[in-house]
């Protein structure tokens, strides 16, 4: 069993739930940016949780299907066409072998998750099928999928068609979209009214952003708590001697733009951190467009779990409701 | 040094061993990684030592995020007694300075550069108080250096200066990174050197090329046929200035398989090394002699 690749999209790559253990050689977790998205649709199809499927952002592919089988799509509202047909997101349906599935413009959130029962069957690049294009690990070739491709599936353990997420499970970011942040890492280097000023602050998503971190601009800059440089740190106000980053953390080179770190984080760099994105929330940053606005909130770390538990219990419903 | 620990969200706790960068920072940020390793604690995903901190990612519901902050705490003091000392490797890497690659970045790129007259190296010999780069280039590569740190991406390794801290060579970041570095540059920025891993954007100033190919996802290379990353923390780096004759050559041989680097175990140890800079690293540098 195989898919054909017609039509790439803007960018799509084979994704699962990443290659944890390697953060220390600067090799990320990667895997899909909305977890919840590709974990619903490997559900939907009948696959493990952690199966790799397709994630296209912004614009879908244009896929050939090669024999008859069952698949899902997840996450961003993209009008789903089965040929000729519109089909229903969140939902598993049947295609028949020489079908072509393909995609409308994109009317909300920012990525789709194609599963197809029993999983992309690329080759595992440290126990991942992850794509991560700048150390050329996972995917086809260490790449992003191109026209041409021919993408082996598993082996399906049975999905049935007509199995839907319902409406109320599927998570997308409001507007504003709301992150939630603990404060922390070197907080303390911005005074106390700068401090305030980037959770009052409404900001908008900047073009450059991507699987390796989104950028932020709209909000006013951030003044320095002053200092004596530490050695080896840098002269700018915004720099420390290269440290780690944590998956979620905010950045902001020279005070300005607040950037995010997702899923092909690097692992450490020069930058001060100002706190960081809550695990529940980097699902929804997935689903973010350029010049989207978003406002950061302030949580604890009562508050961080508390999220991290409603996210566990909706993806239980999610189970529930595809078992 | 003031240990500081700091939850980044509800995955990670940074630890943040001294503010400053020292051998000493290194050392001991590397202790406690290694005892969190060998306590193999339930929960922790990611042990990633840095150049004076670290960072622990961990599955807060295994263990909570206050369990692992005391776990962590408890191991702290036995680190701070651990001998500061390691049974290590040294390593030639030939390096082609002011190579024409690198020259063309930071041409295309000078607008982002403090000194937007001279090159990089130009830069850095006057900030430093070189009369020349190629004095400049000399003082780089006649003492070994120390891989504090593996990271940014694909097995980047961040490499600081064996001398006392009056003699470190210090140049600072570009004004506003560039968008693309080629493969294998030797990059320098704050007090650490680096050779990028893969090609893409950057901010350390850039002084020369290595023909030694560091991160190999396909291993095939011969010298990573076990694993795709080259370096890890406590490696020592002793540059070898080439020519363009000799970095084709090798860069040839890389791909033919007939080149590995020049390496030579070595025990490294911080008190012996404080006491005597010169002797240590004379010594060093004498066992990739044989090697």
């Amino acid at each position: 069993m195989a898919l054909e690749i017609l039509h790439p999209g803007l960018l799509t790559t084979v994704q699962d739930l990443g290659r944890p253990g390697y953060f220390h050689l600067g090799i990320p977790i990667g895997g899909a940016m909305d977890r919840l998205a590709l974990i619903a649709a490997n559900r939907l199809v009948g696959n493990d949780e952690g199966a790799a499927g397709l994630e296209a952002v912004f614009m879908g592919p244009k896929i050939a299907f090669r024999a008859d089988t069952v698949i899902a799509v997840c996450g961003a509202d993209m009008p789903i066409k089965l040929d000729d047909e519109e089909m229903p997101g969140w939902t598993a349906f049947a295609v028949k072998a020489g079908q072509t599935l393909s995609f409308d413009f994109l009317k909300g959130g920012a990525r789709i998750y194609i599963a197809v029962a029993g999983g992309i069957d690329t080759p595992l690049a440290l126990g991942s099928r992850s794509t991560y294009p700048i150390g050329a690990l996972g995917g086809v070739d260490g790449r992003a999928v191109a026209a041409g491709d021919v993408l082996p599936i598993g082996a399906s353990a049975g999905a049935r068609e007509g199995v839907s997420v319902p409406e109320a499970m599927r998570r997308t970011p409001g507007s504003p979209a709301q992150l939630r942040v603990l404060p922390g890492l070197y907080w303390h280097r911005i005074t106390e009214e700068s401090q305030a000023n980037f959770f009052a602050d409404e900001w908008k998503v900047a073009p450059e952003a991507d699987r390796m971190g989104y950028r932020f601009r709209g909000g006013r800059p951030l003044d320095f708590v002053p200092r004596e440089p530490p050695f080896g740190a840098g002269s700018d106000p915004s720099n420390i001697v290269d440290g780690c980053y944590p998956y979620g953390s905010i950045q902001v080179p020279g005070g300005t733009e607040p950037i995010v770190l997702h899923r092909d984080a690097v692992s450490g760099g020069g930058y001060f951190m100002i706190g960081t994105v809550i695990s529940a929330d980097m699902d929804l940053i997935g689903q973010l467009q350029p010049h989207m606005a978003v406002s950061f909130e302030e949580v604890d770390m009562a508050g961080a779990l508390a999220a991290r538990a409603e996210r566990t219990a909706l993806i239980d419903q999610i189970r529930a409701a595809t078992s | 040094m003031k240990t500081r620990y700091s939850f980044g969200g509800d995955e990670h706790i940074f630890v943040e061993v001294d503010e400053e960068m020292s051998l000493d920072a290194f050392f001991k940020a590397l202790s406690i990684t290694n005892a969190v390793a060998e306590k193999k604690i339930a929960g922790v995903t990611e042990i990633c030592p840095a150049n004076a901190s670290f960072q622990v990612k961990f599955d807060p519901d295994v263990i909570a995020p206050e369990a692992m902050l005391d776990e962590l705490k408890s191991l702290e003091s036995a680190a701070e007694d651990a001998p500061k000392r390691m049974t290590t490797r040294i390593i030639e890497v030939p390096v082609y300075y002011q190579d024409p690659w690198t020259h063309e970045t930071l041409m295309r790129f000078r607008e982002r550069h403090q000194d937007p007259s001279g090159t990089d190296l130009d830069y850095a010999a006057r900030i430093n108080g070189f009369s020349s780069a190629d004095e400049f280039i000399v003082a780089h590569h006649s003492n070994p250096w120390f891989v504090s740190m593996v990271g940014f991406v694909s097995g980047l390794p961040f490499l600081y200066q064996l001398v006392e801290r009056e003699r470190q060579l210090q140049v600072p970041k570009y004004l506003r990174p560039r968008t693309d570095t080629p493969k294998l540059t030797v990059g320098y920025g704050g007090c650490f050197g680096c050779i990028y891993s893969v090609r893409g954007a950057g901010g350390y100033q850039m002084f020369g090329i290595t023909p030694m190919p560091i991160f190999d996802p396909t291993q095939k290379i011969s010298y990573m046929r076990d694993f795709m990353v080259f370096f890890k923390p406590g490696d020592i780096v002793k540059w070898d200035p080439i020519d363009r004759a000799e970095h084709d050559r090798i860069e040839a041989a890389v791909q033919d398989g007939s080149w590995t680097p020049k390496i030579a175990e070595v025990d490294f140890d911080l008190a012996a090394f404080n006491a005597d800079v010169n002797g240590t690293n004379a010594q060093l540098m004498e066992a990739l002699r044989g090697a």
